[in-house]
């Protein structure tokens, strides 16, 4: 196994953690987190993938991940602003329990 | 592969496990710092020092004290009665799952195909500001915008309804 | 006999005989016109009525003249005018009419009788509601009857025959609220309908075998001497030829016309109809025109036979009618309605005429035919003016004493009565039966027949004294006391009167002008035919029985008759034969258990194939239809419509079981969208590493 292979696949657990977090827990925080988690993954492909192929003086991977950290920052801000605003409209952050949009 | 990348692995798996599956919600936060913490280090590995640090102070100094923040103005402290986990945790578990199944598949069958070069690439701080301002700078501007909009959308919708005149 | 000469005959038409057509024609359009009137138009319907037969009078007068001063020329008048009427290929409907001696003499007869006969109506059917539509059955009956006797064509013939059948169907049913009268009319016509078929496949035939419907063609008609050769040579059944076969089938239409036996029954049931309708249709004219159709075809039933021999054809015409003669004669002695009595002594006197043309030829039967109409009408209307006077009694047994209230009445039916009789000398009636039993002598193929008809001779005499003496005689038995009849009515007895006496001067064997005329020679004859032995003998023992009958009756019946209920004196003599003669000899009843029978039979069979079978199998259709209707409904209902609704139901389900989705739950949404990122990206791997 190449190391950029293994770094991939750490990649890859992390985000499937993230994504297992985002999809069973009932608390939304701990949905964001595991966004947060999936996100970081992503960068750690992004920054493998600039490490271990060609052109890494151009920068890209790098760019990339750097963004996406800003990106990142911002969302988790106003995702949990969000997060504080349901919470004092329908006073639980139970996933669960917001079925409003219920078809 | 060396043994300080397994380690620096191990601990970020496990960060990431520990955020997802305890119950209190602040050792979740906590956890996450911890995984945070790991990936970092993994970008240092990496000899990407600048994205390193920038995701320590990124993400362990301003979102992770966000959660908290988050946690504790919603009560998230306290655990609830029935459970953390939604009642078809099942489902959700075995589509993460077949989610890594289809990544590492693909990772695995591709192995021998990827690039690997050895060389480690000598980046300065200076070519990445050279680079943020030259080629990048619309993506850098647009990030400003959305790191504007972001902040004032936040404030907004967080802040209290005030009773009567603005 | 004399031997006869033959005059040359003459063919071509006279203007008379070209304007022949109108002697039926005008009757028959005062009878269109009269229809068109409603009944309260007395006055108009019987000037039509009368005008229109005094027309035909006029008419028939004048070739009854023209025909007379051919023959006083020595010319033997026979004119034809002949026209096709329609045209299939080859074959011609021909129609055309006569005027010969025959025609010319029924024709003044018809008009003459039937003109007396109408204007007596006038008071007759004074009191009646329906005047109207009677004088236009009359003038329909007096055009339908005169068409018959100048038809030189069969199928004219024919026309005009059941024509008048039609009408004296209508007249017998004139009162038709009557149940009797009803059906009476029905019997008549159904009963001559029998004689009519026989009829029409004898004219069929003749139409056949000789390729014309005319009588007479100048040579080439159907009873003209070619085609009767012609005729005689085919062979039909029985040993007989065609030309025997066909008179015999005419001759049984002429049976149901004139009442021979056995189609007589319907005649005196037919006295339903008003008394004058009995007179002219049942006395003078309708039952007169069978003996004039056997007249009219005389030539054809005597083909093959000598000179005055007998035919088989005729030979038939004899017994038949030698049969009937007495039969009816019979049944007469024992009725006891006044014009029940005359109807069988029609009937009697028909066979009478029957014999004479078998017998003796035509002038023999058509004179005491032409006799005959005279004083039976006048019997007719005599009785008519008896049940006039008498309000409407018809029973003898509740009249009597008229003579004293009704004396003219009384002397003109007595006239008539001696008429029929037979009176010697003065009375046409005597020289016209005769005739009868001179030939009747003379036959040659048996004698039974003079037996017969002498025997009915008697009879004849018998019944009608005994008639006379119920109803002129004794005292009243009856109700209201009686009344003379109006001049209207007994004006024209007393014309008939005179006529029953004249008559009888142009037949006698001293000056048989009659037979000279019709037969067209020279009148023979003269006083010293009076010397012959056999001619005195014969009035001799004509006269004998006459008197016998007469002496018989007045013996029986002068004096006390008895009363309504009790019984008549030959009745308490001999009860049982009185019985079956008060009851017609049965040939009724024995119609109605084998005919009638045989026909009810058929009818019920008829009528369970319409109801069960042809109605079954229609109800059947219907009801297949109303199951194909249930069965449309239900697949219709159920299948149609039914799946039509478990589509939508499904449909329905099934966008609940999608809305389901929706659960309003973000983290739902989510795995679906992690689960398809791994589907999408699983099928890109997959075909890439393909």
């Amino acid at each position: 196994m190449t190391p950029l292979a293994g770094y991939l696949l750490v990649a890859a657990l992390v985000f499937s953690i993230g994504l297992a977090g985002a999809l069973t827990r009932r608390n939304a925080i701990l949905v964001l987190i595991g966004i947060e988690l999936m996100l970081n993954a992503a960068n750690l492909n992004l920054i493998a993938f600039w490490r271990y192929g060609p052109h890494p003086e151009a920068l890209t991977g790098m760019m990339f991940a750097i963004f996406s950290i800003a990106v990142a920052a911002a969302e988790a801000a106003v995702g949990l602003g969000l997060v504080i605003s349901i919470h004092r409209h329908a006073h639980t952050t139970d996933l669960d329990a917001m079925t409003r949009m219920k078809g | 592969m060396n043994f300080i990348f397994y380690v620096l692995a191990a601990l970020t798996v496990a960060g990431g496990l520990a955020a997802v599956l305890l119950k209190n919600t602040v050792h979740c936060a906590l956890a996450l710092t911890v995984a945070f913490a790991g990936l970092a280090l993994l970008f240092l590995d990496l000899d990407a020092q600048f994205a390193g640090f920038a995701q320590i102070l990124v993400y362990i100094g301003a979102v992770a004290i966000l959660v908290v923040f988050a946690i504790l103005l919603t009560k998230g402290s306290e655990t609830p009665k029935d459970g953390v986990f939604s009642k078809t945790w099942l489902a959700g578990l075995v589509v993460a799952a077949g989610v890594f199944a289809v990544l590492g598949w693909a990772v695995l069958q591709t192995a021998p195909m990827l690039p690997n070069s050895a060389a480690v690439p000598t980046v300065s701080v200076q070519d990445i500001g050279i680079a943020l301002i030259g080629r990048y700078v619309l993506p850098l501007e647009i990030v400003a915008v959305l790191l504007t909009a972001a902040l004032i959308g936040a404030v907004i919708v967080a802040m209290h309804d005030k009773e009567g005149a603005k | 006999m004399q031997e006869a000469i033959s005059f040359t005959p003459q063919l071509a038409a006279s203007p008379i005989a070209e304007i022949l057509w109108l002697i039926p024609a005008v009757p028959i359009v005062a009878a269109g016109v009269t229809a068109l009137f409603k009944q309260p138009k007395r006055g108009a319907a019987a000037t039509l009525a009368i005008g229109s037969l005094s027309v035909s009078l006029l008419l028939s007068l004048i070739a009854f003249g023209h025909v007379v001063a051919g023959w006083a020329r020595g010319v033997a008048v026979r004119e034809v005018v002949n026209f096709t009427w329609l045209q299939f290929g080859s074959t011609n409907v021909d129609l055309g009419w006569v005027l010969d001696p025959l025609s010319a003499v029924m024709l003044v007869m018809v008009s003459f009788v039937g003109l007396l006969i109408f204007i007596y109506s006038v008071g007759y059917m004074e009191h009646d509601e329906n005047f109207t539509r009677f004088f236009c059955f009359l003038s329909l009956f007096a055009g339908a009857m005169l068409s018959v006797v100048i038809a030189n064509s069969l199928l004219l013939l024919f026309m005009g025959w059941e024509l008048v059948g039609l009408t004296s169907y209508l007249l017998i049913g004139f009162w038709y609220q009557k149940p009797a009268a009803a059906a009476a009319a029905k019997k008549a016509f159904i009963t001559t309908r029998v004689g009519d078929v026989f009829f029409l496949l004898g004219i069929v035939w003749l139409f056949a075998q000789t390729g014309t419907l005319l009588f007479y063609n100048h040579g080439s008609g159907s009873i003209e001497p070619l085609a009767l050769s012609a005729l005689l040579t085919q062979p039909a059944a029985w040993g007989l030829t065609a030309a025997g076969a066909i008179g015999l089938l005419i001759f049984a239409g002429a049976a149901g016309k004139s009442g021979q036996f056995p189609l007589h029954v319907w005649l005196p049931d037919a006295m339903e109809g008003p008394t004058p309708v009995s007179a002219l249709i049942h006395a003078a004219t309708m039952v007169a025109a069978g003996v004039y159709l056997i007249a009219r075809v005389y030539p054809l039933m005597a083909a093959g036979g000598l000179t005055g021999g007998a035919t088989t054809a005729l030979t038939v015409v004899t017994w038949v009618g030698a049969f009937t003669a007495v039969f009816a004669a019979l049944i007469a002695v024992a009725q006891n309605d006044i014009k029940r009595i005359l109807a069988y002594s029609t009937v009697s006197q028909l066979g009478y005429m029957m014999a004479g043309l078998g017998m003796g030829g035509v002038a023999v039967g058509m004179f005491h035919l032409i006799t005959h109409a005279f004083f039976k009408a006048l019997l007719f209307m005599g009785a008519g003016s008896v049940i006039h006077g008498c309000h409407d009694e018809q029973d003898i047994r509740r009249m009597g004493g008229l003579k004293a209230d009704m004396p003219l009445t009384f002397i003109t039916y007595s006239i008539g009565t001696l008429a029929l009789c037979g009176f010697p000398l003065l009375f046409s009636g005597f020289w016209s039966k005769d005739g009868i039993l001179e030939a009747a002598q003379h036959w040659s193929v048996a004698r039974a027949p003079f037996y017969m008809l002498v025997f009915g001779a008697l009879l004849t005499a018998f019944y009608m004294t005994r008639q006379v003496a119920y109803v002129f005689f004794d005292h009243w038995r009856g109700g209201k006391p009686a009344h003379e009849s109006p001049t209207v009515m007994t004006t024209p007895l007393a014309i008939l009167a005179f006529f029953a006496v004249a008559l009888g001067a142009i037949g006698t064997p001293a000056w048989p002008w009659f037979r000279a005329f019709l037969e067209g020679h020279a009148t023979g004859g003269g006083w010293s035919r009076f010397s012959e032995p056999g001619l005195l003998a014969l009035m001799g023992t004509s006269t004998v029985v006459v008197f016998l009958g007469l002496g018989l009756g007045w013996r029986l019946y002068r004096g006390d008759a008895p009363a309504p209920e009790e019984p008549d004196v030959l009745e308490a003599a001999v009860p049982v034969v009185w019985r079956w003669l008060r009851d017609r000899l049965y040939v009724d009843e024995l119609y109605g258990v084998t005919v009638i029978a045989f026909y009810r039979g058929w009818a019920r069979v008829a009528d369970w194939l319409d109801r069960r079978v042809w109605g079954g199998a229609v109800t059947g259709v219907a009801w297949s239809f109303g199951l194909w209707a249930r069965l449309n409904r239900f697949l219709d209902t159920n299948v149609v419509d039914g799946s039509f609704d478990k589509g939508c139901e499904e449909l329905s389900v099934g966008g609940g079981l999608l809305a389901r989705v929706q659960s309003g739950r973000v983290q739902t949404y989510l795995r679906l969208l992690a689960l398809a990122v791994v589907a999408l990206a699983a099928i890109l791997i997959w075909s890439s590493r393909a």
